[in-house]
């Protein structure tokens, strides 16, 4: 019973026998095989289930243009669906599952569609299924949805890992047929460096497929020694498994390489795709051509297949998907099948060519002329075909195979991608690559037109040759074998007139009639037809179809198919895994985060961590027997109030300036004036963009004459960085001024409370007076600490504390601060992290991210009277224009709730009492909240309308989102400390 | 795409990121009349040609060079690629 319909030779291998599933079922086949090759040779015809009415499906063809076989491969967390059974490489245990069916595949539940079929015609979406309205979403639409598709995914994690990486070349090879192997040849001799892709896992393209002499050798043979010569020259690359999925500009190819496809599972280390970037030079399109079928009534039956791909299996793969099989052809090339299969002992029962005299005449096989197919029968395979003689009678052929071949497509895909459009060519009626390619393109072979073997290899050759004389290689043709140089001889022949259902989209079930349908209601363009039938939609992107459609289309509109044009060919040619686009970008890589120089002594110490910016930072950090993240919190603030608190502030950005002009480059940055800022001392900056809108703050401090050290916030360190570049060189060229980042070169950590400066001098050498004379508030200097290191010491506060942030390099950050917790025992010195940095921040009344949010100006700031009207900066000139200074704008003020014990949160409106809360009567956001353990009651940051001048007023804070209202007091924005005594003390 | 840096050669452009229109360099005189008027024009008028387009892209990983990049906004082909500093200087941009 098993490989009933394997036939003699074949590239596969006999002496193994792989075992794999199909639907539960286990099945033998070899090596070489394909899924869909292997099926068949078991006498497996019915591999899938239509998209819209469920027909029973098997393949069309033998490559990736397959539009019916499509399976789901695999199982567990590697299930993958819609794989095409026809370049899914046989394995041992391999598991396959046919897809889109309820019940069995032979005995599908929903097959009843076909039936309700007239309900499902194009744009049925838009027609039917309206009433009762309601219905459509809670009914209608699910219930379609369910019963139109494909395969499913599986819901686990993939365990696979996918690689990204980049090639360089001077000449890329896109195919490895006739043409391929011959450019490759000649330039691999030359010396170039040649890369050669297809996406075969066997190079040689229809080589392997045919049966006539190259030179005095099987053609397979010949492709096969012509590989081995390219495998030798070390200047080129084979690329066997890999599809080049797109051209993009300045020669920059996409290409995907299933490394691992073939296996049940990768081997360790090697990821299951590779998506490569190819930088060529230049490139040759040997892509070949795809077969496109006749339609007519009834023509998708399993068993019925593109004629060359019942050649493909027979040579190839040695199976054919019947004993006794027909062709159905307008042009020569279907008698080649029928002849590779006479000599292959599989009987032709006839060979009906749609010509009436050209078509060619033979005593081997009954050749009927001037006759169609206009229908098949069969229930869950073809058994024969009714044919309509050239008199108006009709014969029925039994047959269990049908071959159809309606002339070859040059495979123009790629010659599309950088806008180009293909021209039509009477002579093969055929789509050939137009004039504007991608650029440094080439086209070779029957991609270009040039269908026949001898002129493939001339082609080739010749275009190599060209291509190298371009980069000046000097590279003379390959001498090339004598092969086939038969003519195209075909009469244009798309589908077959009468009644019934004529697949011309096999993969989204449309039909001749759908395309005439969607005429009658008003499409004419293509791309509309596109959209309004689904042709050449989903995976196989209408390889086999789209020239069909069209010629319906034509016919429809009295136009020829050239003057009714083919859609856009876009990339990828054909589907590519999410998984390969994400690369290794996946997990934990997707974001890869940074730690500061003591993030091990964070982690020791218990710490929670929040990413900012890509860093990870403490939030903080956690004592025994404390349950919730406010004890913590608390403690640090109270603690840090009280005596001293250590936070690592390493994450925040540090551009160092130097230069003559360094002073007047950051009077320019920064709103406020810097010019005069003394050596040896720190100023709060605000940065504005050129609209007016605040776009970061930190401190700068000036080293030297010539010399500050800004700081940014975290988040916004690489856009400032980025912005100061560009103010740098393109608007003052001329300023000698240079920056750097030495974010990374610096630990910095924050000391503050009462006990700050105590607890340094512990550690600061004593050369060095840190006294509050000798180094007052907003003070700076390079000091050296715990006996030599070199060290840079600002006395600024975020806190409000007396406070000072000192940096160290970033190699002894880890020991600094494990030595100021150690000296700051005596103290009660604690660490914290960034919950209680900002509670202590809005207790203070400082700005943060939350209120420089991109709308938000000086003046909403409270800072409008920093803004210096005496010099030129970024931003100063449009916030003087009348919108941004108006008497109701928005002003940061606090806020704390009228009854104590209430609390509410960020993002409330404030609405006046009384009032509804809708937009038209808002005053204002809050931005940031915390609960004050200084205070004993939640307070917060907001913009309020005029806010400086309503303190003391009560208004609700109303938070929509959780239904809920707050009153609130405006009060002043400094809530501890607000004469700013203990900063300087 | 493949940026031909002046300095550097020719650069894949992800290792660049974009800002736009290159008469962002041409900032006007905050001390004129109308410098309102002319600060509006340069910060949010841009024109969106089919065609040979200057725009400013930031080298950030790579030299840090801002370029001038004349691109043809249809075919993407890269006519030429300046530092825009220099660019900058031609204009009469100096402190």
């Amino acid at each position: 019973m098993s490989q009933t319909n394997r036939i003699d030779g074949g590239l596969i291998d006999r002496a193994r026998t792989l075992n794999f599933r199909f639907d539960g079922k286990t099945f033998q086949g070899h090596p070489g095989d394909t899924l869909a090759s292997a099926l068949l040779a078991n006498g497996v015809r019915l591999m899938g289930r239509s998209f819209k009415y469920h027909r029973p499906r098997g393949p069309l063809t033998a490559g990736s243009e397959e539009p019916n076989a499509l399976v789901e491969l695999r199982t567990g967390a590697r299930q993958e669906p819609n794989v095409r059974a026809t370049v899914a490489e046989l394995f041992d245990g391999l598991d396959a599952r046919s897809q889109n069916h309820v019940g069995s595949l032979s005995r599908d539940w929903l097959a009843v569609n076909d039936l309700l079929s007239p309900f499902f015609a194009a744009g049925f979406y838009y027609k039917t299924f309206m009433w009762p309205k309601a219905f459509w979403e809670k009914l209608y639409e699910p219930m379609i949805r369910r019963a139109a598709g494909l395969g499913s995914l599986t819901k686990e994690t993939d365990p696979d890992s996918y690689d990204k990486g980049f090639l360089h070349c001077d000449l890329l090879v896109i195919g490895a047929g006739p043409a391929g192997l011959s450019a490759a040849l000649t330039a691999g001799r030359a010396g170039a460096d040649v890369i050669l892709a297809d996406e075969d896992f066997v190079m040689g393209g229809r080589l392997n497929a045919e049966t006539f002499a190259v030179g005095d050798m099987a053609p397979g043979d010949w492709a096969a020694q012509a590989v081995a010569e390219l495998t030798s020259l070390p200047n080129v690359r084979l690329m066997p498994r890999t599809t080049v999925l797109g051209a993009f500009d300045h020669g920059i190819y996409g290409a995907l390489e299933r490394v691992s496809d073939h296996l049940a599972e990768p081997a360790p280390g090697k990821p299951r795709q590779t998506l490569w970037r190819i930088y060529t030079k230049r490139s040759i399109l040997t892509a070949g051509a795809i077969e496109r079928p006749i339609a007519f009534r009834n023509n998708d039956r399993p068993g019925i297949m593109l004629a060359s791909a019942l050649r493909s299996y027979a040579n190839r793969w040695a199976a054919v998907p019947g004993k006794d099989v027909a062709i159905f052809t307008n042009n020569d090339d279907g008698h080649r099948t029928a002849a590779d299969l006479l000599s292959k002992g599989v009987r032709v029962a006839a060979v009906i060519d749609s010509r009436l005299s050209e078509a060619p005449r033979t005593n081997r096989y009954e050749v009927v002329a001037g006759a169609q197919v206009v229908d098949s029968n069969g229930r869950l395979g073809v058994h024969s075909i009714t044919v309509k003689l050239p008199g108006g009678d009709t014969r029925v052929i039994p047959c269990d195979a049908l071959g159809v071949s309606g002339g070859w497509n040059p495979n123009v895909h790629l010659t599309c991608h950088q806008r180009g459009l293909p021209v039509w060519n009477e002579d093969i009626a055929a789509f050939v690559p137009g004039a504007s390619l991608p650029q440094g393109m080439t086209v070779a072979g029957a991609a270009n037109g040039a269908f026949s073997t001898a002129g493939a290899l001339a082609s080739g050759a010749g275009a190599a040759a060209a291509a190298l004389g371009d980069l000046g290689i000097k590279a003379k043709p390959a001498d090339l074998p004598q092969a086939e140089d038969d003519p195209i001889r075909i009469t244009p022949l798309y589908h077959v007139p009468g009644k019934g259902r004529a697949w011309l989209d096999q993969q989204n079930d449309v039909t001749v009639k759908d395309v005439k349908l969607a005429h009658q209601e008003g499409y004419r363009s293509v791309e509309h037809l596109k959209r309004y039938t689904t042709l050449g939609m989903a995976t196989d992107q209408g390889k086999t179809a789209n020239i069909g459609g069209m010629a319906v289309m034509a016919e429809m509109t009295g136009k020829s198919i050239p003057e009714t044009g083919t859609t856009i060919f876009r990339p990828p040619y054909t589907p590519v895994p999410i998984g390969a686009f994400a690369g290794r970008s996946a997990g934990k890589d997707f974001r890869p985060v940074r730690q500061t120089p003591s993030h091990s002594w964070a982690a020791e110490q218990g710490a929670v961590f929040v990413e900012v910016g890509m860093w990870l930072r403490a939030q903080w950090f956690p004592k025994k027997g404390e349950t919730h993240w406010r004890q913590s919190v608390d403690r640090e603030v109270l603690a840090t109030r009280k005596s001293v608190g250590i936070c690592d502030v390493t994450t925040l950005g540090k551009i160092d300036v130097q230069g003559t002009d360094a002073a007047e480059f950051l009077n320019k940055i920064y709103a406020n004036a810097f010019a005069k800022l003394a050596v040896g001392k720190v100023r709060y900056g605000l940065m504005l963009r050129e609209d007016g809108m605040a776009m970061d703050d930190g401190t700068t401090a000036r080293l030297a004459e010539d010399h500050f050290v800004m700081t940014t916030t975290t988040a916004n360190a690489v856009g400032v960085y980025r912005h100061m570049e560009f103010c740098r060189q393109c608007l003052w060229p001329d300023m000698d001024v240079q920056i750097i980042s030495t974010t990374e070169a610096w630990a910095q950590y924050s000391v503050a409370g009462p006990n700050a400066r105590k607890l340094l001098q512990k550690i600061v050498d004593p050369a060095f007076d840190i006294s509050n004379e000798a180094f007052p508030y907003m003070g700076c200097g390079e000091i050296t600490v715990c006996g030599g290191l070199r060290a840079r010491l600002f006395r600024i506060s975020f806190s409000g504390e007396l406070a000072y942030e000192i940096a160290v390099p970033t190699r002894y950050g880890d020991a600094l601060v494990r030595r100021m917790v150690e000296v700051g025992q005596e103290f009660d010195a604690i660490v914290y992290g960034t919950e209680a940095l900002g509670v202590m921040r809005i207790e203070k009344g400082h700005a943060a991210g939350n209120e420089l949010n991109g709308t938000t100006s000086a003046l909403n700031l409270g800072m409008g009277g920093m803004v210096s009207k005496k010099k030129d900066s970024i931003g100063s000139t449009l916030s003087e224009r009348e919108g941004m200074n108006r008497e109701d704008a928005l002003a940061l003020v606090g806020f704390r709730p009228v009854n104590p014990s209430e609390s509410f949160a960020a993002g409330c409106h404030f609405i006046a009492k009384g009032a509804e809360a809708n937009a038209k009567n808002d005053q204002g956001y809050m931005t940031s909240v915390c609960f004050s353990p200084n205070l004993g009651y939640t307070i917060g940051l907001g913009f309020l309308k005029n806010g400086a001048a309503r303190k003391g007023e009560v208004l609700r804070a109303v938070n929509p989102v959780q239904n809920a209202e707050t009153l609130v007091e405006v009060v002043s924005a400094h809530f501890i400390d607000p004469e700013g005594e203990r900063l300087r003390a | 795409m493949i940026i031909p840096h002046p300095l550097l050669g020719p650069r894949d452009s992800q290792e660049f990121t974009y800002l736009g229109d290159a008469s962002l360099i041409e900032r006007p005189d905050w001390q004129a009349d109308n410098a309102v008027d002319q600060f509006h024009d340069y910060l949010y008028l841009r024109d969106n040609p089919a065609g040979a387009h200057r725009e400013l892209w930031f080298h950030e990983q790579g030299d840090r060079s801002w370029l001038v990049v004349t691109r043809d906004t249809v075919t993407h082909e890269i006519i030429s690629a300046e530092l825009a500093r220099d660019v900058a200087k031609a204009k009469g941009r100096s402190k």
